[in-house]
């Protein structure tokens, strides 16, 4: 426990001492902003994060490659994977405590965004209720494209390589339900569920289904678990 | 301390090393010679638990580097050749991180480190961006971590190789001070290095094992001496009084021959540098005797020898 921690704290640091995190969480600002900016100025403008919220976690179909894709990938390309595996550190470890930092660089990223929820309600009156559970829901849906961003990490040693794999992933499993819609029976319920995007807007209604946060923690769980196998698997290579 | 029995590696079908047995005692310093690509760094990421072996065991303080990882690894400070750091870290930073992933205590991190910046004389660095060190300053930030928890083997993968002269030499000397507390696993490609640092010496060369003695024994073994096999039908005392006289000739020796019934083997032990093998060849023949084989043994060590003897001048060249 106390080794995951130090990792993830130093990740974190590295995320705060370079420019990454800065870069990341201003280009979010900046695209959540247009899109809040669209929503409050439409016609029906309404009290709620639900109409800004849903668009901009699109954003981290860009968002969490970019976040996870040093990680791995970069211990693998200078060989600090290699004082880092022989050092009595297990490879479970390592890989929770790269991904609690992430973790904790999007929650960060996502709490700027309250300054548009303070906006929300000095000038309306929105129900506490769904900015909350959109809020918990941002960050089950950002904790999934994280780990599947760390997965693809670990897949090569070249970042750029990591961070396509990632969003190419995450593209598809977001819009997968787009080709649900179009079909219907059993297919079309095996991709909805999929979609990391199906199980996203019931948060943003306000409805809080266990089975849709057990939807995320599998997906966290079974990727991460991918994860600790792919590093594995270069040792022997 | 160190156990290493029958350790083979494949690189897909490649063989990297193959059969390597070899034992390393408490406090002991052992040289690990061999050109490059002659499987040095392979033992070494084996021993250290980073790569598994593809057959063979390998422990380190008595635990198995694949099934108790963990405890093996706990007694080891490694430092590979390529020196892998965080360049986006200072240096205490670096390796307040290094001692909390091996485990350390706040305060004993908080000593050690005071310490180890000491002995590899990082004092003035210690807020330094290791990516803005020099190659020298980061192979001591590197040897600083390896010893950070006082391991009791230390594995240094070419610790010298690509830094200037005067480096070189307090890097030599520092891992000799280094060598007393510690049991010592250096690898290294030149000859002299090895000598000053370590008490024993294992050659290896395309990823076998070819000789393992003490420093000075390896260099009289393979400078003053020439070793000749001979294959001859004949009275077995005569030949031995004959080849004896041979001028150069220091011992002979009569060895069991299975290949044959009636040719007898001799290993010759002589003086270099003359015409031996002409000479002996020339008294036997003379004698009447039938010459069957004469060869020269012991070449492929004499080969990796000269290699091995490159000095550092020489380097560029090669």
């Amino acid at each position: 426990m106390r080794t995951t921690m130090a990792i993830a704290w130093k990740e974190l640091q590295v995320y705060f001492t370079t420019p990454t995190a800065y870069i990341i969480g201003a280009m979010f600002l900046i695209y959540a902003g247009i899109i809040f900016v669209l929503d409050i100025t439409s016609q029906t403008p309404e009290a709620s994060v639900r109409s800004f919220i849903l668009p901009s976690s699109t954003f981290f179909i860009l968002l969490s490659p970019l976040l996870t894709m040093r990680l791995l990938a970069e211990e693998q390309k200078l060989g600090t994977m290699e004082l880092l595996l022989t050092a009595p550190v297990r490879d479970w470890e390592v890989v929770i405590g790269k991904y609690l930092a992430s973790l904790g660089a999007l929650i960060a990223t996502i709490a700027l965004t309250v300054y548009y929820v303070i906006m929300i309600y000095s000038f309306g009156d929105p129900d506490t209720g769904p900015v909350l559970s959109a809020y918990l829901g941002v960050i089950l849906y950002g904790a999934a494209a994280l780990s599947i961003g760390l997965l693809a990490s670990s897949l090569s040693s070249n970042q750029l390589v990591s961070s396509v794999v990632g969003m190419g992933t995450l593209l598809v499993l977001t819009f997968v339900d787009e080709i649900g819609a179009r079909l219907s029976g059993v297919p079309a319920d095996i991709i909805n569920n999929i979609s990391l995007r199906v199980h996203f807007s019931d948060f943003s209604r306000g409805i809080i289904d266990t089975s849709n946060i057990v939807y995320y923690i599998s997906i966290i769980a079974v990727v991460l678990f991918l994860t600790v196998r792919s590093l594995e698997t270069r040792r022997w290579r | 301390m160190i156990e290493l029995d029958g350790v083979t590696k494949y690189y897909g079908n490649y063989p990297a090393i193959t059969d390597i047995t070899f034992r390393v005692e408490k406090g002991e310093a052992v040289g690990f010679l061999g050109p490059n690509g002659a499987g040095k760094s392979t033992t070494m990421k084996i021993i250290t638990g980073f790569i598994p072996p593809t057959s063979g065991t390998c422990s380190v303080a008595e635990y198995d580097i694949v099934n108790q990882s963990i405890y093996a690894r706990r007694h080891i400070g490694y430092l590979p050749e390529t020196v892998p750091l965080y360049a986006d870290m200072a240096v205490s930073d670096y390796l307040r991180f290094m001692g909390k992933i091996r485990g350390m205590s706040r305060e004993r991190i908080k000593s050690r480190i005071s310490e180890v910046i000491e002995i590899c004389r990082l004092q003035d660095y210690r807020q330094s961006y290791i990516g803005k060190l020099s190659k020298g300053f980061r192979q001591r930030v590197g040897i600083a971590q390896s010893i950070l928890h006082e391991p009791d083997v230390l594995v240094l993968d070419e610790p010298t190789i690509g830094i200037d002269p005067i480096q070189v030499v307090e890097t030599r000397n520092l891992i000799r001070d280094l060598a007393g507390e510690h049991t010592l696993i250096v690898s290294t490609h030149i000859l002299p290095e090895v000598s000053m640092i370590c008490e024993r010496v294992i050659i290896i060369h395309e990823g076998q094992i070819v000789a393992v003695d003490r420093p000075e024994n390896l260099a009289t073994r393979l400078r003053g001496v020439e070793r000749i096999e001979i294959d001859v039908r004949g009275p077995s005392k005569e030949i031995i009084a004959a080849v004896k006289d041979v001028e150069g000739v220091s011992g002979v020796e009569r060895k069991p021959n299975p290949g044959s019934a009636d040719f007898t083997t001799y290993e010759i032990e002589g003086t270099r540098g003359g015409d031996l093998r002409a000479l002996i060849a020339a008294s036997v023949v003379q004698k009447g005797w039938n010459l069957l084989r004469l060869q020269a043994v012991g070449m492929t060590l004499e080969e990796i020898f000269l290699r091995l003897t490159t000095t550092e001048e020489q380097l560029p060249e090669s």
